[in-house]
């Protein structure tokens, strides 16, 4: 096929790397309300038909939703099998806990209301609580990790070697700078939770959240301004020092990359990019006060504008870097050297083309088909159908 | 390569499939029951169609959460447990994965909702054609998982880059259109048909013992003896297709399942049973039936189908030519640009055996050292064990005919003795609800042991693919997966069991105009007319 030369690597790299903060984005908007109510569901509600009325909110939508997620495994693994390998491997413990807590989702919701007993029903509840924020969390976790670097190196063959032993694959990665971040992305999208119920809900369910929500929203952006002050001085940044092939071949070992200097050495060469962050705060900002009055679309379109800004920011403020090495800088992950192949790229951009407008404009005849409240008593009138 | 790693890795990777896949030939059929029978009531306006489409999308649904629960799973663990295998065809298995996510997966997920939720917000027509986009939506799913695994099985369409030390894709449309894929696609799916259609005889079988749910339950039959009976028939044939595919890629797989130790005079018999012996190469007591497997491996009564001894042969040479393109390539990764033109030609022509040469690894970490002992071990590795897969073939089969069997008798009596079924009949038919999970799990089996010592078939071996990790993590996360999966099951199960027990909401009598258009036919020995409203609600 000659077709894929119609586009340059360089910029299909490009794009690929555009596409997956495209896909991390849509996930944490759509999968992260849904994920955000289950970790509130303990507190907004407290009665079962609360209880019901908080999970309907996202009853009909969270299996798409989800599909973000799957998604997103799918085209890392596709345009980024470099990054797919050593994330997952390098991550593995913390990977099982995020497949654990999320294989409760689907069943929690499912299964919660099949039965009439309330420790059955409390039991999946706090399943999904457990489904909502342990793999919100271990997100955040992760994204902090990937600032900070990961203790991995590649073999000539590029087999990927995690050094250390085998309980850092999760306690490894619980050092301060990522609990922060897990701290930001929890709290990011408890607040997201929050707007979706101020939306979907009313009565004791959206006052609780609407309650609630701003205080998220504050944490979220105190955490998000301390780790940029943290990254300004605690936390090196890395640098390609040879000279940057952006067409070749992706072996990561054909590069040489040095750690030092800081991640926000990006403001002044790009100085432009500093609009993510600004787009982050006002959003988390505008979204918690908003909260407060009575508009039920305000806060959740506020809220997706601050999680758009806080996820752009790290990955404009890392840019080439996708997965930094801490112990072999040479081994760490650019976007010049870790994608598939020139026409895999061109093949799966093409997909993306034709599917990714058919899967937005779907997922919007869905939403508007669901669109209103969900009120306790139509909880009531379809006790058998719903969850 | 650590090798407890390797054996535990693959037996996470065979636990988790396993189970995925109890769930996944329910989804895809049952999507498809329902999908047809809210047909009918759209086109006929029967208030029993609905209910009977409300009734088995509740069964659907229950069985589908945990199947998408544990899809997640099978998604995440190559880059988990198989990182290697990632880097190394990532390039090519990627791509159906994601896009079977983008377009398949997104749509059956997206629309699953509305199927439960939408009944009162949508027209009759707009239901329907959710439903319909959730059953094509799964069905699609399995197309490109298909073609994902199909490649493991035959990879075409790629070449390996000595700089990105790895296979990258020279031919999408030979990846999508590979003829291995294909063949697994339409068994597979309709092996799920069948899974279904037993499914759904087997529980309104149930309900007509007990006297309970009579019209429901006799027109599922209908429908399930009609899908059945077309679905039972293409897994056998379409079966037969993906033997004849294998005849041309996977010749050593064929082999061990027909334990065809030499090479035969054609047409090859077939061995119907017997005792395969590794040891002595040699099945005991063998049953055989002449020219039968040259007729199905072939199609032709001249052509050879090689035997074991003869493909390990063949392995042994490829193995030395494989030896030869290592080299050249460690030649060119060494030099880089400056390798002269005879490493690189040498790396071309033996660069299609350069897998072979990684069978040595198990033995010695630079193949090129390798003894001529060593490389005779490494071909005997190419044999997959011989009696599983023979036994579970021929399992596989046997259950496959008498699905067939099953489904022309229910058939029979649906359509020509008014639905009436004699009770001896309605019990085997709740025994065999099990069976073709059976069937399904020896069909994941068969293919992917059969595969073995490779994850991609001459490219590379299973003991190269895996992550480097330790027991410790492997210990831990098999662990989990066996506890949760296990007490997911019990929970599935019981579940399942309460709503069959529980049965469709209210039941619907079938309409007068209906009755009385069928009384003749539903006219039973005794003279008898079985009455739409006998049966009450539990």
């Amino acid at each position: 096929m000659i077709l894929h030369e119609l586009i340059d690597f360089e910029i299909l790299r490009v794009i690929w790397w555009l596409l997956l903060g495209v896909l991390l984005i849509g996930f944490a908007l759509t999968d992260g309300f849904d994920m955000g109510v289950g970790a509130l569901l303990p507190f907004v509600a407290k009665t079962d038909l609360e209880r019901r009325q908080t999970i309907n909110t996202v009853g009909p939508v969270w299996e798409g939703n989800q599909v973000w997620f799957v998604l997103g495994g799918g085209a890392i693994f596709a345009a980024w099998p470099p990054l797919y390998a050593v994330s997952f491997s390098g991550f593995y413990l913390a990977m099982f806990v995020v497949l654990a807590a999320l294989i409760l989702r689907p069943v929690g919701f499912k299964y919660r209301s099949k039965r009439e007993s309330a420790t059955w029903r409390n039991g999946w509840d706090w399943a999904l609580f457990v489904g909502g924020a342990v793999p919100v969390l271990i997100f955040g976790v992760a994204v902090g990790n990937v600032l900070v670097g990961v203790p991995f190196h590649l073999t000539p063959e590029l087999l990927s070697m995690y050094d250390g032993p085998f309980y850092s694959k999760f306690f490894g990665l619980l050092n301060p700078f990522s609990l922060l971040a897990g701290v930001v992305s929890l709290s990011m999208l408890l607040q997201h939770g929050s707007a979706w119920l101020a939306l979907k809900a009313d009565g004791m369910v959206e006052t609780r959240a609407r309650n609630y929500g701003p205080m998220f929203g504050y944490i979220a952006a105190a955490g998000f301004a301390l780790a940029g002050i943290w990254l300004a001085v605690g936390i090196d940044g890395y640098a390609i020092v040879s000279a940057v092939v952006t067409d070749g071949p992706s072996n990561p070992l054909l590069s040489e990359v040095e750690r030092g200097g800081s991640w926000l050495d990006a403001y002044s060469t790009r100085p432009w990019i500093a609009i993510a962050p600004v787009l982050g705060f006002v959003g988390i900002l505008m979204a918690a006060r908003s909260m407060a009055g009575h508009s039920d679309v305000a806060p959740l379109l506020w809220s997706k504008l601050g999680i758009f800004g806080v996820i752009s920011t790290v990955g404009l403020t890392m840019f080439p870097f996708i997965l930094p090495s801490t112990v072999d800088p040479n081994s760490s992950l650019t976007v010049w050297d870790s994608s598939s192949s020139h026409l895999t790229l061109f093949v799966m951009l093409i997909c993306t083309l034709i599917f990714m407008p058919l899967i937005l404009a779907y997922t919007a005849w869905v939403y508007r088909v669901l669109w209103g409240k969900v009120t306790q008593d139509d909880i009531a009138d379809n006790s058998e159908t719903v969850y | 390569m650590e090798l407890d790693v390797v054996e535990l890795s693959r037996l996470q990777f065979a636990m988790t499939a396993l189970y995925h896949f109890l769930f996944v030939p329910l989804t895809l059929g049952l999507s498809i029951i329902v999908a047809l029978m809210e047909t009918v009531y759209v086109m006929t306006n029967r208030p029993i169609w609905r209910q009977m489409t409300k009734f088995w999308g509740t069964l659907f649904g229950i069985n589908f959460a945990i199947g998408v629960a544990t899809g997640i799973t099978m998604e995440f663990q190559f880059g988990m447990n198989w990182s290697y295998y990632s880097h190394y065809v990532g390039d090519i298995f990627g791509a159906p994965l994601a896009i079977e996510g983008l377009m398949a997966f997104f749509m059956e997920a997206t629309f699953v909702g509305l199927f439960f939720f939408g009944w009162d917000k949508l027209s009759k027509v707009g239901h329907l054609t959710v439903t319909w986009l959730v059953a094509i939506g799964s069905n699609f799913s399995a197309l490109w998982i298909l073609i994902a695994n199909g490649w493991m099985q035959n990879p075409v369409g790629a070449e390996f880059n000595p700089v990105s030390m790895r296979m990258e894709m020279t031919s999408f449309f030979d990846v999508v259109f590979n003829e291995v894929a294909q063949a697994k696609f339409v068994h597979t799916v309709s092996a799920g048909y069948v899974t279904a259609s037993v499914f759904v005889l087997g529980v309104s079988a149930w309900y007509l013992l007990k006297g309970r749910h009579i019209e429901l339950a006799r027109r599922s039959i209908t429908i399930a003896a009609s899908f059945g009976l077309a679905s039972a028939l293409s897994v056998v044939v379409l079966g037969d297709e993906s033997g004849y595919a294998a005849t041309h890629s996977q010749k050593m797989k064929l082999a061990a399942i027909e334990g065809m130790w030499h090479t035969e005079l054609a047409p090859a018999s077939f061995t119907a049973i017997g005792f395969p012996d590794m040891e002595a190469r040699e099945t005991h007591y063998a049953i055989h039936i002449p020219w039968m497997m040259g007729l199905i491996g072939t199609r032709s009564l001249t052509e050879e189908i090689p035997g074991i001894a003869e493909l390990v042969e063949n392995a042994e040479a490829r193995i030395k030519s494989g030896i030869i393109a290592y080299d050249a390539l460690e030649q060119i990764r060494e030099l880089r640009d400056d390798a002269p033109a005879d490493v690189r030609q040498q790396f071309e022509d033996h660069s299609a055996d350069l897998g072979f040469a990684y069978l040595l690894k198990r033995y010695v970490d630079d193949p090129r050292t390798a003894t001529e002992k060593q490389i005779a071990l490494a071909s005997n590795d190419t044999v997959p064990t011989v009696w599983p897969l023979f036994w579970g073939f021929r399992i596989m089969v046997a259950l496959g005919f008498s699905f067939i069997a099953l489904m022309a008798y229910f058939f029979y009596r649906a359509n020509w003795k008014g639905m009436t079924f004699p009770r001896p009949m309605l019990r085997l038919a709740v025994w065999m609800i099990p069976a073709p999970w059976i069937a399904a799990e020896l069909g994941w089996f068969v293919a992917e042991f059969g595969r073995q010592p490779w994850t991609v078939d001459g490219v590379l071996p299973t003991v190269m693919s895996v992550s480097h990790l330790s027991v410790a993590d492997l210990a831990i996360t098999l662990a989990g997966f066996v506890t949760f999966y296990s007490v997911l099951f019990v929970i599935e199960m019981s579940l399942m069991v309460k709503f069959i027990r529980k049965g469709p909401y209210m039941d619907v009598p079938e309409t007068d105009v209906w009755m009385a258009k069928h009384e003749h036919r539903l006219r039973t020995h005794d003279g008898n007319v079985p009455g739409a409203n006998v049966t009450p609600a539990e």
